[in-house]
């Protein structure tokens, strides 16, 4: 009989304690989170979509080449002399044209690793996470802010900038060989006037072959 | 009564005494559906419906209710057809009717008959009927299941109503609803306390203990919502039924919550009385404490189906047999003494 009353007294107890949590619970605050309308801070560091500033990208191709799943294709153009393409913000000196910079978000594991390599701090990641598409060639992300035309102006530029240079490298080494010709003739006949010194004579035939 | 039907004058009123606790029960049944889903929610540290109609997605049971009325009306095959299609509007009507002897003011009863408590009584044993009704008719060996534990259930829990109803009506001694709650008027009990029937004897508070306990079971609410048990039954007897006649056995089961937890109300905590006593009185405050006192019940029993698990069937069959009857039968003779002897 005692232990119908002790059992009795336990269940009692134990419903209105489960009752007093319930209630506690039902004036206690909410946890939910009315997701479009509201959204949950993402933590320092969080990895999600990546950004370029391409106003600070040097073209260094380090990004590219840290990627571990090849999703950054970066394509550049030497600028020519009569460019100048300014600095970045953290002052280094921009060299080239950025005609592609693409990245493939399809493609991305968000390792971070290309985050970190950059000189210039110009890709990282934003808090940004809704950017899913029908179309998985809406998820490449195109980051290069010249036109097609300027693209193709740029290139052609670069190309006779450059066959002009080869040129003109061509023709200074063809002068340098030519003026070192000169010298060693006139050396030579030196050497015979004077029945000089066979060692230097060595040494300045050593560059000669380098140069061929 | 006969004679009113057979007499076209009285059809009007009639039918408007009749959509008064129709209306009644479909607007209470919209915000009850709501209401328990933001218990729930409250309970489980969410928010519940928060989007349809703006306000904490108060138009959300307005919206599944349109989502239903829409819905294929489907009958198994090797179901038997009329018993199938007729079930769920025999439950809403065992439901409906009892209505009639609720006294919801003091201005409006829908029939103020001598033997209210009686009828109210059975009248609702037609639930356990359409219960059993729908579940042999769905030809579903769940839904079948679901139907024998209901009806072993409210067959049981039965006795411990009745028997604290009985204690009730020993100390009020009336079996009209109307006079029971007029008797409760005043603020005279101990001084202070309003003249409502819990406070006037030690042993009815015992009495609505064992009442409270048993209409949870009548009405199918956790712990002992058995005929209906969703994790192992898939809905009981429930399961077949689809669309407008599903939603007519949820509107039912609400308004079986809602008519139970008023005589609750009436029998315990004095009807449409005013705690304070005349202040606050009259027929529109009446009904709004009535309302009020019916609310909180329905707003407990939400309470405790987010609370409790539920009982196994021989724990169910224990709890009523060896435990609330005889307490109730006990209880009955010991307010009769105290009756007598104060």
């Amino acid at each position: 009989m005692l232990y119908v009353f002790k059992e009795g007294w336990n269940t009692f107890k134990s419903i209105f304690t489960g009752m007093g949590i319930t209630i506690r619970h039902f004036f206690g605050p909410s946890v939910t989170l009315q997701y479009p309308t509201e959204k949950m801070e993402l933590p320092k560091g969080a990895r999600a979509k990546l950004h370029v500033n391409i106003d600070d990208c040097i073209g260094c191709n380090l990004c590219a080449r840290a990627c571990p799943v090849n999703c950054i294709h970066i394509e550049t153009v030497k600028a020519t002399d009569d460019v100048d393409l300014g600095k970045t913000s953290t002052g280094n000196p921009k060299r080239f044209w950025l005609t592609q910079f693409d990245i493939d978000m399809a493609k991305c594991m968000y390792c971070d690793f290309c985050v970190h390599p950059c000189p210039t701090d110009c890709i990282y990641m934003v808090p940004e996470y809704e950017y899913s598409e029908v179309e998985r060639t809406n998820l490449v992300y195109h980051f290069s802010n010249l036109e097609p035309a300027m693209v193709a102006e740029v290139k052609e530029k670069a190309e006779e900038e450059a066959e002009r240079k080869k040129r003109e490298r061509e023709e200074k080494m063809r002068k340098q060989a030519e003026a070192k010709k000169k010298k060693e003739q006139a050396k030579k006949k030196e050497a015979e006037n004077n029945g000089g010194d066979e060692k230097d004579d060595e040494k300045s035939s050593n560059p000669k072959k380098e140069d061929s | 009564m006969i004679h009113f039907a057979a007499n076209t004058t009285y059809t009007l009123p009639i039918l408007v005494h009749a959509a008064i606790p129709l209306t009644l029960i479909l607007v209470y049944a919209l915000v009850a559906i709501w209401g328990e889903r933001k218990v729930a929610g409250f309970i489980q540290d969410r928010l519940g419906p928060m989007r349809v109609g703006g306000w904490h997605g108060w138009a959300q049971s307005i919206a599944d209710l349109l989502k239903l009325l829409q819905k294929e009306d489907i009958v198994p095959h090797n179901a038997s057809r009329f018993l199938f299609k007729f079930a769920p509007f025999m439950m809403f009507a065992a439901s409906y009717a009892a209505f009639a002897v609720i006294p919801f003011s003091s201005a409006y009863i829908g029939s103020n008959i001598n033997i209210g408590v009686f009828y109210l009584l059975a009248v609702t044993s037609l639930l356990t009927l359409s219960i059993i009704m729908a579940a042999w008719a769905s030809n579903n060996k769940w839904s079948l299941l679901g139907g024998m534990r209901s009806a072993a259930q409210m067959v049981s829990y039965e006795v411990p109503t009745i028997a604290t109803v009985l204690t009730v009506i020993v100390v009020a001694g009336s079996l009209n609803l109307m006079t029971v709650t007029e008797m409760q008027a005043g603020n005279d009990t101990l001084g202070f306390l309003p003249n409502w029937l819990i406070f006037q004897n030690p042993f009815l508070i015992v009495a609505f203990g064992i009442f409270f306990v048993s209409i949870l079971a009548e009405a199918h609410r956790v712990p002992f919502d058995l005929p209906e048990s969703e994790s192992e039954l898939v809905a009981g007897y429930q399961t077949e039924y689809s669309g407008i006649r599903w939603a007519m056995f949820m509107l039912a089961e609400y308004a079986d919550m809602l008519l139970l937890s008023l005589l609750g109300a009436v029998l315990f905590f004095g009807g449409w009385n005013s705690p304070f006593g005349d202040f606050m009185g009259g027929p529109v405050w009446g009904f709004f404490w009535f309302m009020l006192k019916g609310l909180l019940l329905v707003f407990v029993m939400m309470w405790i189906r987010w609370t409790l698990p539920r009982y196994r069937v021989d724990q169910l069959m224990h709890i009523c047999w060896s435990i609330l009857i005889p307490l109730s039968f006990i209880n009955l003779v010991l307010v009769a003494l105290w009756e007598v002897i104060f």
